[in-house]
This record gives structure tokens, sequence and C-alpha cells, in this order.
């Protein structure tokens, strides 16, 4: 692929990277991307998702966040940053919290995946989604799928009982509209319930 | 993304094996794919090793603790034996990353992991001495800001992010690492290089070898031992300046003691020199703040990063007050 210089990819791309930085100095014309020798691979791969067993054909390249949104359609998780910057991509593999862009696919034969969609049970919400909606714990909801993901995983986790440990504990989940003490109020809601 | 093909390695003898032209291991990808994403790592293999039965933290006869090279990072710091025995390792991992990115991530891949320097992750910088050897630095004259006072050359000013590292050098950690020529063992001070003139090569692991665990030796100063990491927000942020501090104290008075700097400095930063000027003396603000700035003598500023300066000699401070009120 040819890119003139300075086109809307480059310039995300130097945004995602460059986070705060600089003015434009120093731009070469980016160098062709893809080396053509080395051929598209793809693998079957056995995914069990929020319960079913899922056979799918992907490319290695594909993020195991892309392979829920695009591939099966669960657009439930969200792309916020795309580097493990934000959380929004949250999902829970055998049970763990991680983020979902910055894994490939083709990694996770056999792995259990939870979603957001796989969190209500025959249509009754999960505690931890109840206790966001009770406590107005989102705004425009974006970020809300990966929020939901992370605090439930978190119940599971030896996180200290203090307000700051529970901050520090989601500080891997970004909410650019604020929700921040609303969710703080949602999550201890759930904990205490627990305890 | 460059296409690439992937197979998957169940012991260290096979993920060897299926290394070829041009290949990488890759355990939690935090920074793999991260990277791959950008273009900046452009693999035509990956080795998955996530299935390596390398995923232990063991308590040695000796009393040294052996870390597998698997160990999630969020595993390492919720471990009973390091949080009793080498709390620094554990503070400083919690104060790296986010929880996810701590459920994923490895021992092994901590200690491999890049700078955050703006021009290394952007291609579109032709400049860039680490991605393409030769071509200049363009942080040298550019935003600095987040770069090294401490380590650099004419060649690469790129600090070295990693929190675990730092407490690790502080800990006298050994690396394992397996190869062709067999295994060998590297001190963790020694684990990193210094830019000069060859960016392009951070540590001292080479093509074909796999590190396979980190041991880190009983030590009269470990279990006295802290980890203070400043940045622009309270969380999920990589260090302005970071201190990993341990002391062996009696009463007042200090035995030895170990100082390392995280965010100022090109591969994790052992200060041997504030190290001297405390051995020997009393435990008291004043000789800490001697240390620090014994620690900073020989440190360098960019045009925006000179505040690094200051603020690692305070972070060095505090790390040694909370180590010295243990």
């Amino acid at each position: 692929m040819d890119s003139p210089g300075w086109n809307r990819r480059s310039f995300l791309k130097a945004a995602a990277a460059a986070g705060a930085a600089a003015a434009m100095p120093d731009i070469a014309v980016p160098e062709p991307q893809v080396k053509p020798d080395v051929p598209a691979s793809s693998q079957s791969i056995r995914l069990k998702v929020n319960g079913t067993s899922r056979q799918l054909n992907v490319d290695t390249r594909a993020t195991l966040l892309d392979t829920l949104r695009e591939q099966m359609g669960m657009a439930g998780t969200k792309k916020g940053c795309d580097h493990g910057q934000c959380g929004a991509c949250t999902v829970h593999v055998n049970g763990r919290r991680i983020n979902s862009c910055l894994t490939f696919a083709v990694m996770h034969d056999g792995d259990e995946v939870t979603t957001i969609e796989g969190l209500a049970d025959a249509g009754q919400l999960s505690p931890m989604q109840a206790a966001f909606v009770e406590h107005d714990a989102f705004q425009c909801g974006y970020c809300t799928p990966g929020q939901i993901m992370s605090a439930t995983a978190l119940l599971r986790e030896p996180v200290g009982n203090t307000d700051d440990d529970l901050r520090e504990a989601m500080s891997g989940n970004i909410c650019r509209c604020g929700a921040y003490p609303n969710i703080l109020a949602a999550i201890k809601s759930v904990r205490s319930q627990h305890s | 993304m460059q296409p690439f093909s992937f197979t998957q390695a169940r012991s260290e003898d096979e993920a060897l094996a299926q290394l070829r032209q041009n290949s990488r291991f890759i355990a939690g990808g935090t920074t793999l794919v991260d990277l791959m994403k950008l273009d900046v790592e452009t693999p035509a293999h990956l080795v998955d090793i996530n299935a390596l039965p390398l995923n232990k933290i063991e308590t040695l006869p000796d009393g040294s603790l052996r870390i597998g090279a698997m160990v999630r990072n969020s595993d390492l710091v919720h471990d009973a034996a390091v949080i009793k025995n080498f709390p620094v390792l554990s503070q400083a991992l919690l104060a790296g990353a986010s929880a996810q990115l701590r459920n994923m991530a490895t021992t092994g891949g901590n200690l491999l992991q890049r700078t955050r320097c703006y021009y290394f992750r952007d291609p579109a910088y032709a400049a860039c001495n680490k991605r393409r050897p030769g071509s200049g630095c363009a942080a040298l004259e550019g935003f600095n800001r987040i770069h090294a006072v401490l380590g650099g050359s004419e060649h690469c000013v790129a600090t070295h992010p990693s929190d675990m590292a730092v407490a690790m050098v502080a800990l006298d950690a050994v690396v394992h690492i397996r190869g062709p020529k067999g295994e060998r063992q590297v001190k963790i001070e020694d684990f990193h290089k210094l830019p000069g003139t060859t960016p392009q090569i951070e540590t001292v692991v080479e093509p074909g070898e796999l590190i396979t665990y980190v041991t880190l030796p009983k030590s009269a100063f470990a279990a006295r031992s802290a980890y203070v990491k400043l940045r622009d927000r309270a969380s999920y942020e990589f260090a302005l300046a970071s201190a990993a501090v341990a002391l062996d104290l009696n009463g007042k008075t200090i035995r030895s003691a170990r100082l390392a700097l995280g965010g100022v400095a090109t591969k994790p930063w052992r200060s041997h020199e504030a190290e001297q000027a405390l051995t020997g003396g009393q435990a008291s603000d004043q000789a800490f703040r001697a240390a620090a700035e014994a620690a900073m003598k020989s440190a360098r500023p960019l045009r925006y990063n000179g505040f690094k300066i200051e603020l690692a000699k305070m972070a060095l401070v505090r790390a040694l007050n909370e180590a010295a009120q243990l």
C-alpha cells in the first residue's frame, strides 16, 4: 500500500501513538506497510463465548475484540483506543478480565470468553448490571460494558476494602463522561451484598 | 498489520524449535500486539508460549524466590511470599498498567517491554535509531518530556518504562535464559543495555533465546523495601520518575542499601553512587537527601525533561523514608 505522506490513517495512528505530543516536524513519507512475501494466514479455532462453543476461521491478525465484534456480530464489547489504554474492550477470558484489543483470537483456541452479552441470565440483569442502572453509573454508555465487565471480575480478586482500593482496581477503565462517583457507588453496593 | 503465521508451543524445547526467520515469542502480548498494530514490530511468525509450564512462584531451599517467566504480573503482585519478603516488587507491579493488563502481562514480557517514546512508536517519523539504525533521533531536538536524563547517548534518549524491572534491580535479581548454546544466568543490572551507538539492541537476549525464570536471592535488605512512583495521573500511567529502595538497618545504621530509579533512564537504573553514600551511615532525612543528590549528579537534562532531576530526587527520598519507617 502506498501512502502519500500525511493522510487520515497516519494521522490517527500518530495521535494514538504520540498521546499529548507535538507539532508535526520531521514527518517523512511512511514506508510501504505490507511486505508482499508473507501471505495472510488463517486458522480454525474453537471459542466458548458466553457458554456456547463456536468454531471460527480467523485471520491470525484478528484481535479477540475484532473477532467478537465483526466476525461474531457481538458489538457489546467496545473499541475505545485499540491499544490497551482505556479498558472499553474488557472481557473475561477463563474468568480473568483482560483487554481484548491486545490479544489475537488465535491465541484463545479452547478458551472460555465472557462478554457483556453473557452477564444477564434469561433476561434478568446481573447484580452488577442492575447496580449500574440503579446508581446511574453511566452517561453516554460507551465505556459501560467494559466498566461492568471489569467490576464483575474485580469481585473475584483480592482488592482492599477502601474506596481508594476500589478506584485503583478500576483504574484500567476510563470514563470520559466522568461517571466515576456513581460507578464506585454501584460497585460498592454489589460488594456489600456479597459480604 | 503485517500478516504472520502462528504456532503454539507446549514446552521450552518446542518453543525454541518452532522459531524461524523473523519469529517472535508471544506471551501476554501487551507490548507486542500494541507495536504490531503500529507497524513498529513486524514479525513474520509468532510462537505462542502461553502454555509453557513456567508459571510458578517457588521458594527454593536456599531461601531465594524463583519466578517462572510465564507468571502473570497480577499473580506476582498478590503472592504471599513476595508481599512478605520482597514487598517492593509487589508495590512496583501494582503501580504499573491496569488490572486487565496485569492479568495478561508476564514476568519475561515485562522485562522485554519497549519504550513509550512517541517517535519510536510512530513509523511516520523517519529519524529513530532504535527502529531504523542510522536514521537519527527525533527526540533529541523534539518533544522529549518523557525521555531520559540518565544513560542517554547522541543516538537515543528513550526511557525504559518498566516498574517491575526497577524493583528487580533493587533486589539483585538474576535472569535465567535458555537458548541454542544452553542455559545462562545474567544479573538484572546487566540484562538491559545502554543505547550507546546501538539503541536497537535493548537486552542481552539473543535471537533464538527464551527467558525461563527470574530468581530473587535471599538478602538482608529485601524485606525492608518500598516503591514510589510519580506521574501525571494517579494511576494507569507510566512513571515520570520512580524509585525502588531496600535497606538493611541495624537500629538507625544502614548496613547496606539498594537504590534503583525508573522513568528517568534508558534502562532500569541502579544507583551505586547513592548506595555508597548511604552505607554505614545513619538513616536520616538528611542522609537520604544527600544520597538523592549523588544519584542524580550525572543526570543531563534535555529541553523538556529537566524537571525529572528534582522529581527523581524527591521519589528517592520519599521511598527511603517509607522503607526506613517499616
